[in-house]
Parts: structure tokens; sequence; C-alpha cells
């Protein structure tokens, strides 16, 4: 099968979006050697896997009551807040983002179990598990379906019809990476929706009312209860907390937007992905996510999401088990002649950044030259 | 308790505690330091492993003593508690077994006995592989079978198999309360070889105290449980307040000779139930209160198609928006092909068919 979307005028549109470069029978033989590797890891998990989160999980709480502990001793205070930044971005990353994910419910370890982890962000589990497992890993890279794209704030696609609005791009993405966790907790009420009358009032008070329980444990607890437990240190501590969530929220920020939006990335309408097979939905999760190349120290503080790619095609098989499948996924990408997007953090950054700048813009008229920002039509593999 | 740990527990239970160690608990740094630490959570180290009975070809019996984490608040005579362990160091199990130790107060010691199921992950590696200083995890204590604080002076026990532990617990409190009252104790086993508590029970009914054990075998000849049996026993035994826990034959005839008599108050074990490898059979939706019979689609389906609208996401086993508690039943994953049998278990209803019978909280 090649899917080709016609335009108007009724010809074939210049590459305006994606098209399988798979038969539908070479998508079916591709979907079942992924399930293939799905059932191996699943069938292997055990004790090699529980130590290793626990252990993270020992680093993590580690790390976080050193950190609260050097708030005592004043010219620590840049230690304690490297710890605390470490602690807070173990929290989210390898341990809290994995958890929610399922990944350890085999286990069934109350702890480390995804109905009942919450993680040391403002935004809720429950609202959070909604918006980022189900739709955003269910409609991955579907523009106007996966909020992910663009958060409901940014354009990074051009599929994103270009308004002035759009103009303060970078200014808005250097503000969502600011405050960050802010931006993640506000994300579930779907304002945008609110406005556009596709969401009523009501469908959000639930909502609001979990994120507001979660914000003031969080405010009270790094703004208020710590602060005032150092005594005269009282300010010092205060901030070396507001400097730790601003580092972890920097850090989260560009390891997850380099996950989506690095150049090379495909995005996909909502009638391409109709009657999506079980390949077609792994080859959307492999052309819809990139990678960031690095050391193991830098897997573990993103969470093992610069996977980003076996993330999306196994999100419920535990994260440390990505390096060792990411070398299968990129032979069998090779044998299906399918791009697999990876590249070191500062060129995934820069090419990032990039697009946030670009897309602030209105689009250049269609041309046959190559985008060279652009999504999966530039890829010579899926033209 | 000390007035130090008790100044320390409430410490932290308090609300400082829980603001201190939000989002995770106080219990997920304690356990980290020792794991007898806890502010909710109750814990148990096993400090003694006893085998009771061990009969060639039959699964052996053990009787665990516990030492559970401050946090325990005590059981009354005939509870039960869920006891969770990590088997393998990954998988945690958790199943319900009788307390056989006499009612105890809060951070008590307390008795748990179990035969080693041939196919209870639990009960087996409690039984053979555990040693002492292994940890694992409870619930508090449960359960309405249980011996009210005042006794009446006559009352009876009856009991069989492993239904003999909640009896027990409740004989050993009385007679640490010095009951004075007549005690008519009545427990069917398979032979004299598999009399759990022999010697204990041997040791009762020489020194009297007005308790009447009886001890019986029907593999040899010993009667079976019957209207006229209880009454050359105990005449107008269904006015008499009665205890009576083992598996379902002996809870149906004692239900039938005591005739809907309210002196009557029972415990059921109920054998699992084993998958047939066939979607024959009955679905039952425990919180909507419905049973639909089972037509071998996805639990969600199944669930949908009674008119039920339980939680769903993705639909395709991803996003665990659907995860649903299986009471019990065998599940397989469409997925996988995998199946699993355990009973109270986290399963996603939109990649789970149910074979057989299947029970689901949804």
């Amino acid at each position: 099968m090649s899917l080709t979307l016609t335009n108007d005028a009724g010809t074939a549109d210049q590459e305006l979006s994606p098209t399988y470069t798979l038969t539908a029978e070479q998508l079916d033989a591709f979907g079942d050697e992924l399930d293939a590797i799905r059932q191996r890891v699943v069938a292997d998990l055990g004790e090699v896997d529980a130590q290793y989160i626990r252990k993270v999980v020992k680093y993590q709480r580690g790390f976080e009551v050193a950190g609260r502990l050097m708030f005592y001793v004043p010219p620590l205070w840049p230690a304690a807040v490297a710890s605390l930044s470490v602690s807070k971005i173990l929290d989210n990353m390898e341990i809290g983002h994995n958890v929610m994910h399922g990944q350890y419910d085999w286990m069934g370890d109350p702890g480390l179990n995804s109905r009942m982890f919450e993680w040391d962000t403002m935004a809720p589990s429950e609202n959070w598990k909604y918006g980022h497992n189900y739709m955003h890993h269910t409609y991955t890279n579907i523009v106007g379906k996966d909020r992910d794209v663009g958060y409901g704030i940014l354009r990074m696609d051009e599929d994103q019809e270009w308004r002035p609005y759009y103009l303060g791009n970078p200014l808005y993405a250097f503000l969502l990476m600011t405050f960050f966790e802010w931006g993640v907790a506000l994300h579930d009420l779907e304002t945008e929706e609110l406005i556009a009358g596709r969401r009523t009032w009501a469908e959000n008070r639930e909502i609001a009312g979990r994120i507001w329980r979660k914000v003031r444990k969080q405010v009270a607890k790094d703004y208020i209860v710590f602060p005032l437990l150092t005594g005269p240190f009282f300010l010092s501590t205060l901030a070396g907390n507001a400097v730790a969530n601003l580092i972890r929220n920097v850090w989260t920020f560009n390891i997850i937007f380099c996950g989506h939006f690095p150049a090379g990335v495909a995005t996909f309408t909502v009638e391409e992905t109709e009657n999506e097979s079980r390949g077609g939905w792994y080859y959307r999760q492999l052309l819809g996510s990139a990678n960031i190349t690095g050391s193991k120290l830098m897997h573990v503080m993103s969470g093992n999401l610069s996977h980003q790619i076996e993330h999306h095609l196994f999100p419920d098989i535990p994260a440390r088990r990505y390096p060792e499948l990411s070398v299968e996924v990129q032979e069998i990408c090779e044998r299906y002649g399918l791009p697999y997007n990876t590249g070191p953090l500062h060129r995934q950054l820069g090419s990032v950044f990039k697009k946030i700048c670009r897309m602030a813009l209105p689009d250049r008229k269609p041309s046959t030259a190559p985008d060279p920002a652009g999504d999966v039509t530039d890829n010579p593999l899926a033209a | 308790m000390s007035i130090v740990a008790d100044a320390t527990t409430r410490v932290l239970r308090s609300r400082v505690a829980a603001a201190l160690a939000t989002p995770h608990g106080v219990d997920r740094y304690l356990e980290l330091v020792n794991p007898m630490w806890a502010a909710n959570e109750v814990r148990a180290r096993i400090v003694d492993i006893t085998r009771e009975v061990d009969v060639p070809g039959h699964p052996p019996v053990a009787t665990l003593t516990l030492q559970p984490t401050s946090t325990w608040r005590g059981h009354r005579a005939g509870q039960h508690v869920q006891l969770g362990v990590e088997v393998d160091g990954a998988r945690r199990t958790t199943r319900v077994f009788t307390v056989s130790s006499p009612e105890s107060k809060a951070g008590d010691r307390f008795t748990i006995t179990m035969r080693a199921n041939p196919d209870g992950v639990v009960s087996r590696y409690l039984v053979e592989r555990a040693e002492v200083g292994t940890m694992v995890h409870l619930s508090q204590a449960q359960g309405e079978f249980v011996l009210p604080d005042q006794v009446p002076d006559h009352i009876a026990f009856v009991s069989g198999g492993s239904g003999i532990t909640p009896v027990m617990s409740m004989l050993r409190s009385l007679q640490r309360r010095t009951h004075r009252g007549r005690i008519t104790f009545l427990h069917y086993a398979q032979s004299p070889a598999h009399q759990i508590f022999a010697a204990e029970l041997e040791e009762i009914r020489r020194s009297g105290y007005g308790i009447d054990v009886h001890l019986l075998h029907p593999e040899l000849g010993d009667p079976a449980l019957s209207p006229a049996f209880l009454q050359r026993l105990v005449p107008g035994y269904r006015d008499l307040p009665t205890w009576a826990c083992g598996p379902a034959p002996l809870i149906e005839a004692v239900q039938a000779a005591y005739d809907g008599s309210d002196a009557l108050r029972v415990e059921y074990f109920k054998p699992p139930r084993v998958s047939n490898g066939s979607v024959e059979g009955e679905i039952s939706f425990t919180r909507a209160g419905t049973t639909a019979a089972n037509s071998g689609a996805t639990l969600l389906e199944q669930a949908e198609a009674a008119g039920l609208n339980p939680a769903f996401g993705c639909r395709m086993g991803i996003c665990f928006s659907c995860t649903s508690n299986k009471l019990e039943g065998t599940v397989r994953n469409v997925l996988t092909g995998e199946t699993s049998s355990l009973p109270d278990e986290d399963i996603r209803i939109c990649v789970s068919s149910p074979e057989g019978d299947c029970a689901v909280e949804i």
C-alpha cells in the first residue's frame, strides 16, 4: 500500500504528508518483528529489573535527603541545589515517568505502581496519565489529536495554521521551559479547547481540583515547610529549592522537546491514520520520535527518554531495556529502509531551536526544494 | 510501647512529616533505612518457622511467627490478614492467611499457619523457601468471623482441614482469658497424621477445663457430620453459639444441620477455580453486581456489551487507563497469548480476555 493524499485539485500533493514506504504486507511483517521483541522482553522481566529501579529510587531519596540537609550549611548551598536537582530529575524522569507508564506494575509493589505513584512536580499523576499515556502515546504526532504537538501554546508543525500570535513562538518556548512543571500541570486543563468551546467548564472542575490540591502540597513543601525548618536560612533554602525546581524544569523541557521536534520527525493527519494496522502504529511511533545519543549517565538522567523511539514503540517496558533494544530496532529499520532519527544532544537541541524560530513565521510558498527544518516529507525514504 | 517510641510514632504520623515527605509518603523513606520502621504501613519479619505436619506425598504445613512493625493494630481471634511476599526478589504476590495465635495487641507477635498449596505461589514460598529474617508485607487484621468480647458459657467450634486455624486462635484466646465455660470442639482431618496442632490439642483434651475435643477422621470410620451425630454430642445444639470454618462440603453439612439457626457463624475456604482453557464460563462484574456469559471477547468489550461503562483509553494495552482488579479466574493477554490465574491481580481489561469463569472489579 502506498498512501498518497491528494489536494483539492485532485492531483498528487507535493509531499505535504508522510506516505508509507512499506506495503501493507511489509508493515505487518515489521509489526510482527517488533511484537516478537516485545514478547521476548516481557517474558524476561525479573529480579534484575526490580533491583535496578529500587537502586534508582534509593539514589533519588539519598540525593534528596542529602540536598535538604546541606541547606543547613550555607557554604554548601551550590552542592545542596545540585543534589536536590538530581533528586528531582531522577524522580520525574527515570522513576516517575516510567513507573506511571506501568513499566513496573508487574512487580506488585504499591510504591512502584502506575495507579498509585505520585511524582515530585506540580502536575497530579492522574491528570498527566490521561494526557500523556493515553492521548499522546495513542495519537503520537497526529496533528489535531496529539496535544503534545505544540502543547496548545506553540506552533511546532506546518500543519498548524500560522497566526500572528505565533510570532511569539520563541518567547513562549522560553517561558514554557522556565515554568515547565506549571505548564505540564495546566496543560491538562486544555484551555485552548475550552476557549474553542469543545470542552466544558464542568469537565475541568475535577481536573482543576486535583491540580489545586497537588500544587498546595508541592508549594508547602518546597517554599514553606523545608525553608522554615532551616530557621535563619529560610531565604537561602527557599531560593535553593526554587533553583532546583528551575534546573529540573530546564533539563526536562529540553529532553522532552528533543523527543518529537528535531528535523526529520514526521507528523501525521487524522485521515492518514484511520484504520491503522498494528504495524502502521509502530511505523508512526518510529517516524514520530527521535533519540539522543550519549553516555549511560545521560540516559539515566533523561529517564531513557534519550531512547524516545524505543519508548514509543514499547512504552510499558522498563526503560532500562531501551539501550539494548535500540540495537535491534536499528537493525530492523535498516532492513526495512526506515529512518532512525538520532543524534547528540547539541545537534537535536539546535534543530529543535531552529524549528521553534522558523515556525514563528508564516510558511514560505510550497517549493520543490526540500524544507531544511521539515518533517518526514524531507526524508528521501518517505518520498 | 516506650514513651520515646510512642513520641517518634506520633511525629512520623504528623501532618508536618507527611508534608515533608510528599508526594511519596513517610514510609517510602523509612523503609530504606530499616524495613521494620513504618509510620502507616504494616510489614513483618519472620522470626520463626515451625513445620506442623509432614505427611509424605502431601503438602507440608508450617506455622510462621511474625514480628510486625509497631503499626500493627492487633487482631481479634478468628480474623485473617493479607500477606504479600516478594518471590525471587521481584514480583510481590498477596494472599490471605488466618492468624492462628491468640488475639494480639498493637505491635504483638502473632502466628499464621498454612498448608503449602501445590499450585500456590505464596504458601509454597512461605513453607518451603522462606527463612527466618524474611520480610513480608501485611494488611491490618480483617474479618467478621470473630469471637465476641463476652463469650457465652457453652459454645462449639467445628472445623475441617486447615479451617482449624481461626478456631485454634479462638480456643487459645479463651484459654488465655481463662474462660471457665464449656467448649465443644469438633475437627475433621483426613487422617491422624494430617492432624495439625495434635500435641497441643491432646494436652488440652487431657487437662480438661471443660473443653471436649473430638478429632474425627472419616477415613478411619469416624462418623461424618450429621444432625444425629451433633444431637448425640450436644443435645439442643441448634441453639448453641457455634463457629464453623473449613472446606465447602463441611460448611454445607453444618449449615444443613443448623437449619438457619442464627447461633451459627461460618467462614468458607473456597477452592481456587482452575482454568479449563476454554471460553465457556461466567463473567461477574462485581462492582456493577451483574454477570454475563463469557463470549471470549476482551473484558472491556464484554463489560461494554453488558451495558457497563468502564474507564478506558487506548484500547490497545499501552496506556493503562483501564487497569482493573481481577478477583479470580484466568485471563489471556490477547497481545502475548500469556495466561494468568492469580487472584487479586491488576489487569488491563482492553487486552485481557477471560478463559472460563472470571470475576473482575468493574
